[in-house]
């Protein structure tokens, strides 16, 4: 008995030893997804400002950008998983592999051939395991991504995309991310960013690409109802230059809202797993406490049966 | 009247600058383009400059572009720029001594293209000084 006492003492030591870490990183979550929203909030002017732009050149011109067009017999796709560094976020990591793997099926049941991208080591580890290739991957900066790590993986792709299919280039580009919905809520999703599908200002706002960031819906269903004059815009020096300019940094830009957007999902998902396990550490804690007590008193009790038996063993022997 | 312009600096990381202002000029891949009030809507690509707005209380704000995309529509302006800073939060001498040390790479074109944008950028940042210290002599010859 003395032994389950002292086992039970240490186990109990050891989970509350564990409950500090994830306690410990749980705060750290909490407060850096508060960072991650409020850089994600920073980077809406921009957003709005490209969404504006791209909706108005889309009314005003009719000209053809590489990046735009359609390729009716799509051979091969590009899809980009966006996942994390590190684990301890819950079922985060699993929901982006699990959508990924889904979108690799269509697209092979519908005959493309897959070049897959990944973002974060943990997506990388995961197709690595399974024997998928990954033509690049990228990763330290999931937690906080910087512009450049977009812009970096946006040049890539696009220059994949306007690279000729039988060169090697692909003729699709999805993406595969977290959107963060709430502190409580983050949902694995797809999205094909090329070729671009562009829509007037007029139509209803693009539900894939404009909707992005919460909050600007709305200003855009605005925005485009008080431009409704047909001005013709003039382009320096031509619309195809302004094109050029314009789009890569469009899809760079979406590129940029999808990581952090994972980032800020991650760091939620982080914060809410570390809060179930640390709420799970007590009870545990809790438990244990009362199993050692139990065996505790069990000895007790024990003892004290021996020593009133041996007295009354000792008072019949005496008579 | 003279219409004001609502000008909006952005950059992917938050808004650098907003205002009314009386002008704003800018440099173009065609060249420098002067927008005043009531100018017929343009889009135009731009290059890495030091953009010049005279905000309507005659301040003058020099920013650092580097490169991207200007809109004009309605009296609004937007500049869109991977990178912009106000010219009074940029060091010209720092700007100029990054400059010199890419310079023998640039030479020997080994430049790969994150460090073009960065050389685009100092550039911008040392012509914004430039303009900067320039505006601020006039100031205070002015004053004294």
């Amino acid at each position: 008995m003395p032994a389950t006492l002292r086992q039970l003492r240490e186990r109990r030591k050891s989970v509350s030893e564990t409950m500090k870490i994830t306690r410990a990183m749980e705060l750290i979550a909490a407060s850096r997804v508060a960072r991650a929203q409020q850089r994600a909030r920073q980077a809406v002017p921009y957003h709005q400002e490209l969404v504006q732009a791209v909706a108005d050149l889309a009314a005003h011109s009719d000209t053809k950008h590489p990046l735009t067009s359609e390729k009716p017999d799509a051979l091969r796709a590009a899809v980009l998983v966006v996942s994390s560094d590190r684990g301890l976020a819950g079922a985060y990591n699993s929901n982006i592999t699990r959508m990924a793997e889904g979108l690799l099926s269509r697209l092979k049941k519908e005959g493309k051939q897959v070049d897959l991208y990944t973002s974060g080591r943990k997506a990388e580890e995961y197709f690595t395991y399974r024997h998928v290739d990954i033509v690049q991957s990228w990763d330290g900066f999931s937690e906080r991504p910087h512009y450049e790590h977009a812009k970096e993986i946006g040049e890539t792709l696009i220059a994949q995309f306007l690279r000729p299919t039988h060169e090697g280039g692909v003729d699709e580009l999805h993406l595969v991310f977290t959107r963060f919905r709430s502190l409580v809520s983050q949902q694995a999703r797809i999205v094909r960013l090329l070729p671009l599908h562009l829509v007037k200002a007029d139509a209803a706002s693009d539900a894939e690409s404009a909707s992005v960031v919460a909050g600007v819906e709305t200003a855009e269903q605005e925005a485009s109802e008080t431009r409704l004059a047909e001005t013709a815009y003039s382009f320096e020096p031509n619309a195809e230059t302004v094109l050029d300019t314009l789009l890569p940094l469009y899809i760079i830009n979406q590129i940029r809202f999808a990581l952090t957007e994972a980032a800020a999902s991650e760091l939620a998902s982080r914060q809410q797993a570390m809060h179930s396990a640390t709420d799970n550490a007590k009870q545990l804690i809790d438990s244990l406490t009362r199993d050692a007590n139990q065996a505790r008193q069990a000895v007790i009790t024990q003892e004290i049966n021996e020593i009133v038996g041996g007295a009354g063993a000792l008072t019949a022997g005496q008579n | 009247m003279a219409s004001e312009l609502q000008v909006g600096v952005v950059a992917p990381d938050g808004q650098v600058w907003q205002g009314e202002a009386v002008s704003v000029i800018v440099r173009t891949t065609e060249g420098d383009i002067g927008i005043l009030g009531n100018h017929e809507p343009v889009m135009a690509a731009m290059m890495p400059c030091a953009a010049e707005v005279v905000a309507t209380d005659g301040r003058r704000e020099i920013i650092a572009v580097g490169g991207g995309f200007i809109s004009v529509y309605d009296n609004r302006v937007s500049l869109l720029s991977e990178t912009a800073s106000l010219a009074s939060e940029v060091s010209p001498e720092e700007a100029n001594r990054e400059l010199a040390e890419m310079l023998p790479k640039v030479d020997s074109a080994e430049m790969t293209d994150q460090d073009w944008r960065r050389y685009h950028q100092l550039e911008a940042q040392v012509k914004a000084g430039e303009r900067f210290a320039q505006l601020h002599g006039q100031m205070s010859e002015i004053a004294a």
